[in-house]
């Protein structure tokens, strides 16, 4: 009883965030809207007893990306008007891109062929291996999906070089300091003592 | 009604945890104060009450009294919202952490998942609040705190990682079991190097001294925090010390064999220390750690923001990654008492 108003809770902040998310006027309303929605679905998650994928999603999508999202969003100066101005050149491509996922979804969830049931039991799998599900899924990514794993995280550090190329520009004239060199210093390179007579005023 | 009866219990749970907390944090600034006047040769508060034991309730009396008082130009619901982001993360991470054995308000299989996902939220507050208050100094101070906090968050993860694999649980309650025996069978001895890394990021997370460059009088003043005043300034104050209990609680915990008594199972010496409860260890073992933030605070320079960045990136970030394959060895050659 309790659970299932918690959904519906859940569901409908979801809900409400997503769209405050694409009509908030101010893109950094908008970026917190999209936390608000990353922080119920991982609750949604959660219920789902989806433990450890509701527990990632909040530690990176909400930890780490948004506040990146966040820092960038902030620093620009977002002028609104030229944004809305697409809008109804736009809407047409929009459209159509939600119809196609509507459909998609609708294939999936309406199928008699996937038994959704069978599909969101990463909880009934652990529960039937005896181990919790961050342990489950552990198992099963380093055993048998131990190559896609690996190659998804060689495609990611690619994107991540090539990103850092892409933006990193040599700065000859800059005044970088050299660590090494800065701790190697003595004494005698920096300071020089002089003796000399005290002056005396005439 | 059963589940009603349960929610009174939860309930029951969070008040007799989060008072306390409130109370340790009061002493808290109290007590830093005491000790950075012990250090640097002067008094401290003693005026009110005895030793000036009644100075953090008359603080807080004087701060529930003061006006909030909100810019014309600031955003009104996020300033207000800000101090929030802030203090909930903070106290929300508590309910995993087990202060004695069974003593434990959520006792759940992803416990330091949930640590970790608690103390990442918590850059929010500063973030929000900096752009709220709509003040270049609030902003250019919550561009620092925020940058800072996400990259030593990376080194604080990886040194957990550690804990993790030499646990073999994220359960809180079996990572201090895996420690059970005197304090040379903790994991602070095989992970030295992932236990300074991790009371460095500690430090560096709290954004206390010497890391403290969310502050800085000559350029940016009080940092993002600037524009409040009165309860809304005391909310963030309060976050930030229950950050730093929280802060040493999860090092204790560890690292440091959470509620074991250091000469657990040890002839003769064992029973007559395991006489003192668990709870009491677990507290001395965190007032370690937290006399540590004061002792920094007194005798350290404040890094520049650039030299804590390399400090980060760098440095922290690479011991981690070398000692998790040093670590990988150990566990699998079975090394010493620990694995």
């Amino acid at each position: 009883m309790i659970e299932l108003l918690l959904f519906y809770v859940f569901a409908a902040v979801l809900l409400f965030a997503a769209t405050m998310v694409i009509t908030a006027k101010n893109p950094v309303h908008s970026a917190l809207f999209l936390v608000l929605a990353f922080f119920n679905s991982a609750a949604l998650w959660l219920m789902a007893e989806a433990e450890f994928l509701g527990i990632a999603l909040v530690l990176v999508y909400v930890g780490a990306v948004m506040v990146l999202f966040l820092f960038v969003v902030m620093m620009l100066d977002i002028n609104l008007a030229p944004m809305r101005e697409g809008f109804a050149r736009y809407l047409p491509i929009g459209a159509l891109v939600g119809c196609v996922m509507v459909v998609e979804m609708a294939l999936v969830v309406g199928s008699q062929d996937v038994d959704l049931m069978r599909g969101a039991g990463a909880a009934n799998a652990s529960a039937s291996l005896g181990m919790s599900n961050t342990k489950a899924l552990g198992s099963v990514l380093y055993t048998v999906y131990a190559y896609p794993f690996e190659i998804a995280s060689v495609v990611l550090l690619v994107a991540i070089v090539a990103a850092i190329m892409l933006t990193h520009r040599r700065r000859p004239d800059t005044k970088h300091q050299n660590i090494d060199r800065q701790v190697r210093v003595r004494k005698e390179q920096r300071l020089r003592i002089v003796t000399m007579a005290p002056e005396k005023r005439k | 009604m059963p589940e009603f009866a349960n929610l009174v219990w939860i309930v029951a749970k969070i008040v007799a945890l989060v008072v306390p907390l409130f109370i340790a944090v009061a002493y808290m600034t109290y007590a830093e104060r005491r000790v950075i006047g012990w250090i640097q040769w002067r008094k401290g508060p003693n005026r009110v009450g005895i030793y000036g034991l009644l100075q953090p309730i008359a603080d807080a009396g004087k701060l529930l009294m003061k006006e909030v008082v909100i810019p014309q130009s600031a955003n009104r619901f996020l300033f207000l919202l800000a101090p929030l982001f802030s203090i909930i993360p903070a106290l929300a991470a508590w309910a995993v952490l087990p202060l004695g054995d069974g003593l434990v308000v959520a006792d759940i299989d992803a416990g330091l998942l949930y640590v970790l996902a608690m103390t990442s939220m918590g850059v929010y507050g500063v973030i929000v609040a900096g752009w709220a208050s709509n003040s270049k100094y609030a902003l250019l101070g919550a561009m620092r705190a925020g940058a800072q906090v996400v990259s030593y968050e990376i080194a604080m993860g990886f040194a957990l990682v550690g804990v993790l694999m030499a646990a073999g649980s994220l359960n809180m309650s079996e990572i201090i079991r895996a420690q059970q025996g005197p304090f040379w069978e903790w994991f602070w001895l095989p992970l030295l190097p992932l236990f300074i890394v991790y009371w460095v990021s500690g430090v560096a997370e709290t954004n206390r001294l010497p890391f403290d460059v969310a502050e800085g009088e000559s350029e940016i003043v009080a940092g993002f925090h600037v524009e409040y005043s009165g309860m809304a300034f005391a909310i963030f104050f309060l976050a930030e010390y229950a950050n730093m209990i929280l802060i040493s609680g999860l090092a204790t915990i560890m690292f440091l064999g959470g509620w074991y008594s250091p000469f657990h199972g040890v002839a003769y010496l064992g029973p007559i220390f395991d006489l003192v409860p668990g709870t009491i260890w677990f507290c001395l073992k965190a007032g370690f750690f937290l006399f540590g933030y004061f002792w920094f605070r007194g005798t350290f320079p404040r890094y520049r923001y650039d030299q804590i960045m390399r400090l980060g990136w760098k440095v922290l970030i690479p011991v981690t990654v070398v000692w998790l394959v040093v670590e990988s060895v150990f566990i699998l050659s079975g090394f010493g008492p620990w694995f």
